[in-house]
């Protein structure tokens, strides 16, 4: 009996201890949040914050304009490249994905989202940087569109295998080519989850610091030009975090809140579709 | 069995299938992801080709980091990025495994689904964000209520004694258990729930506790995924770049204690490689790069072999 009592306290005690490590875990996402925001909140209060461009120490009403500007040209000229490939990719892997050619590039997706982000940095630094002789945010897109493409083609295949065969299958019978039901049919019905595939894509390249630094390079002038070096959200919180002065480091701690408020934005509202996205399919 | 079914299924020779363009089109496309990763390498080891040649395999072991004599060697980031890898799982992992365990058991949301959704937002902030919270908030905290008080004590135990400083491997390794965190919890969790539930449900009905379930049954039987998801964590943490650049103390040597100042691989990059001069000096961070890609690459393929093998097993 005292035997009977002594399991079943320890098994309590055990799941306290489970329970206490898993609110362990979660303390620094708080404080990282906490911090983020009271320390970031001073910077983002001002409007100033984003119409203006980054200026050297000492002067005020510097801003984050050119680094949002360049985050944008760059991400957006990345996601151009590694979107189409990745949900076409996916597709292919969804469709036809039995065979041993698939294995391979699964594994390499898998493998390529392990990939060291600086490395990528390196090579696009080596494809482009150097045969330009200049540094350019073009340069930065092709290692973030790389970054950027497993992502892609992973979800997009999940997300294509969750429509049901069914639909498939009626779209055959009617006589329409596979290209037709696969493009026309499943990826419609299947785009919430492809859509919050890239946009997780998307908020993870906008992120990214490493890849950026020795491609984009940074630019203390608003620029549009990805032919020029540009800067970035993230690159303006490691170079100005690192520097001794109290205004830079203020400035960077406002581009962390930007960028935080970005990705939690992202990362919540797919959560929210594609819960939605899994209930649909299960209807159909 | 399958192969008997197989054999017997006729594909009638008379109908003439049009090519299917479309098949061919979407698996070129896909060559895209294995291409550029062997591309990447072979890249990398192009631009790297001067070090490789100028220092060969001495590059591995040579301590040296010298930019007026032109001589490098990497043990010293390769040190750095072990050592700030191993504290980093040493620390993660209980907690990992915790958050797995909780997170995989089958039933009611609710609570867990919250929790699960902290733990994967976790993975999505920006490592520059964790650079910045670890340099400005982490690391003058560790100084003071961690890396003072064992330095204190502890000192005689080799690699615990000198001066504690605010960006050490300690700090670095610190932050590195927070961000590989999501990635071991993930992993393992989809591994435990791929274990049998008739083992749970038999365990069970034979009177164990909860407790006795999870630490007799489970976990043994779910042992080499955890393995297989600790390895992938571990080729997160040695990829991990900025975050770890602005705490570790950026000092190309083999300290004597882990809370003294140290370099890794990928964060020697990160600093140097725009004011690098020169094809050798170029050429050795290059390399230092293929070094670290190799390896990254050798362990996720590895992690990806045992999680799967895991999950194929749990599933007969």
């Amino acid at each position: 009996m005292r035997r009977n009592l002594w399991r079943r306290f320890s098994s309590s005690f055990a799941a306290g201890v489970m329970y206490a490590l898993t609110i362990l875990a979660l303390v620094p996402l708080g404080l990282v949040l906490w911090f983020t925001v009271t320390k970031g909140l001073p910077s983002v209060a001002n409007l100033e914050f984003f119409l203006n461009s980054q200026r050297p120490s000492g002067i005020p009403g510097g801003g984050i304009a050119n680094a949002i500007v360049g985050s944008a040209v760059i991400v957006a000229l990345a996601s151009l490249a590694a979107i189409p490939i990745g949900v076409l990719s996916g597709v292919y892997l969804a469709e036809y994905g039995a065979g041993r050619w698939a294995n391979w590039v699964r594994l390499a997706s898998d493998v390529l989202v392990g990939a060291p982000s600086i490395a990528l940095g390196l090579f696009a630094y080596a494809l482009v940087v150097v045969p330009q002789h200049h540094f350019s945010g073009t340069a930065a897109s092709v290692a973030l569109a790389i970054l950027m493409l497993p992502v892609v083609i992973r979800t997009t295949e999940s997300a294509v295998g969750l429509i049901p065969n069914g639909l498939r299958e009626s779209g055959l019978a009617l006589g329409l080519p596979r290209w037709r039901v696969s493009l026309q049919l499943i990826l419609p019905a299947a785009a919430p989850g492809v859509i919050t595939g890239a946009l997780l894509a998307v908020a993870r390249a906008a992120g990214e610091t490493a890849p950026v630094l020795f491609t984009a390079l940074g630019n203390q002038r608003l620029s549009f030009d990805p032919n020029h070096p540009m800067s970035t959200l993230p690159l303006v919180v490691f170079r100005d975090a690192l520097t001794p002065y109290k205004d830079l480091q203020q400035e960077a701690w406002g581009a962390a809140l930007v960028l935080v408020v970005m990705v939690l934005f992202i990362n919540l509202g797919s959560r929210w579709v594609l819960r939605r996205q899994i209930r649909l399919a299960r209807q159909l | 069995m399958a192969a008997a079914v197989d054999s017997s299924v006729v594909v009638p020779a008379s109908i003439p299938r049009p090519p299917d363009r479309y098949r061919t089109f979407t698996a070129v496309i896909s060559w895209a992801a294995p291409a550029s990763l062997i591309l990447i390498v072979v890249v990398l080891l192009q631009q790297a080709w001067p070090s490789v040649v100028r220092f060969g395999p001495g590059f591995i072991i040579g301590q040296d980091w010298n930019q007026v004599t032109n001589t490098f060697g990497a043990l010293p980031f390769i040190f750095g990025t072990v050592v700030t890898s191993a504290i980093a799982l040493v620390i993660a992992l209980p907690v990992g495994i915790a958050v797995a365990v909780l997170l995989a058991e089958p039933g009611a949301q609710g609570l867990r689904g919250a929790l699960g959704t902290g733990i994967e937002l976790l993975a999505a902030i920006p490592s520059v964000v964790y650079g910045i919270w670890a340099l400005y908030v982490l690391a003058p905290w560790a100084l003071l209520h961690i890396e003072t008080p064992i330095t204190d004590h502890l000192a005689a135990i080799p690699f615990l004694g000198g001066i504690p400083r605010q960006t050490s491997l300690f700090t670095a390794a610190l932050v590195l258990a927070v961000m590989i965190l999501p990635t071991l919890s993930a992993v393992s969790r989809d591994v435990i729930r791929a274990v049998p539930r008739g083992l749970r449900e038999s365990t069970v009905a034979l009177g164990a506790t909860w407790w006795e379930t999870i630490w007799k049954v489970i976990l043994p039987a779910a042992r080499a995924g955890i393995f297989g998801a600790t390895v992938l964590a571990l080729g997160r943490a040695l990829a991990e770049t900025v975050a770890v650049a602005m705490v570790i103390g950026n000092r190309p040597e083999i300290p004597h204690s882990i809370f003294a100042p140290g370099y890794t691989l990928a964060a020697v990059i990160a600093n140097e490689f725009v004011e690098a001069t020169g094809e050798i000096y170029q050429g050795a961070l290059v390399e230092i790069g293929l070094v670290l890609i190799l390896v990254t690459l050798t362990v996720n393929v590895l992690a990806l072999i045992l999680v799967h093998s895991a999950k194929a097993r749990a599933a007969v």
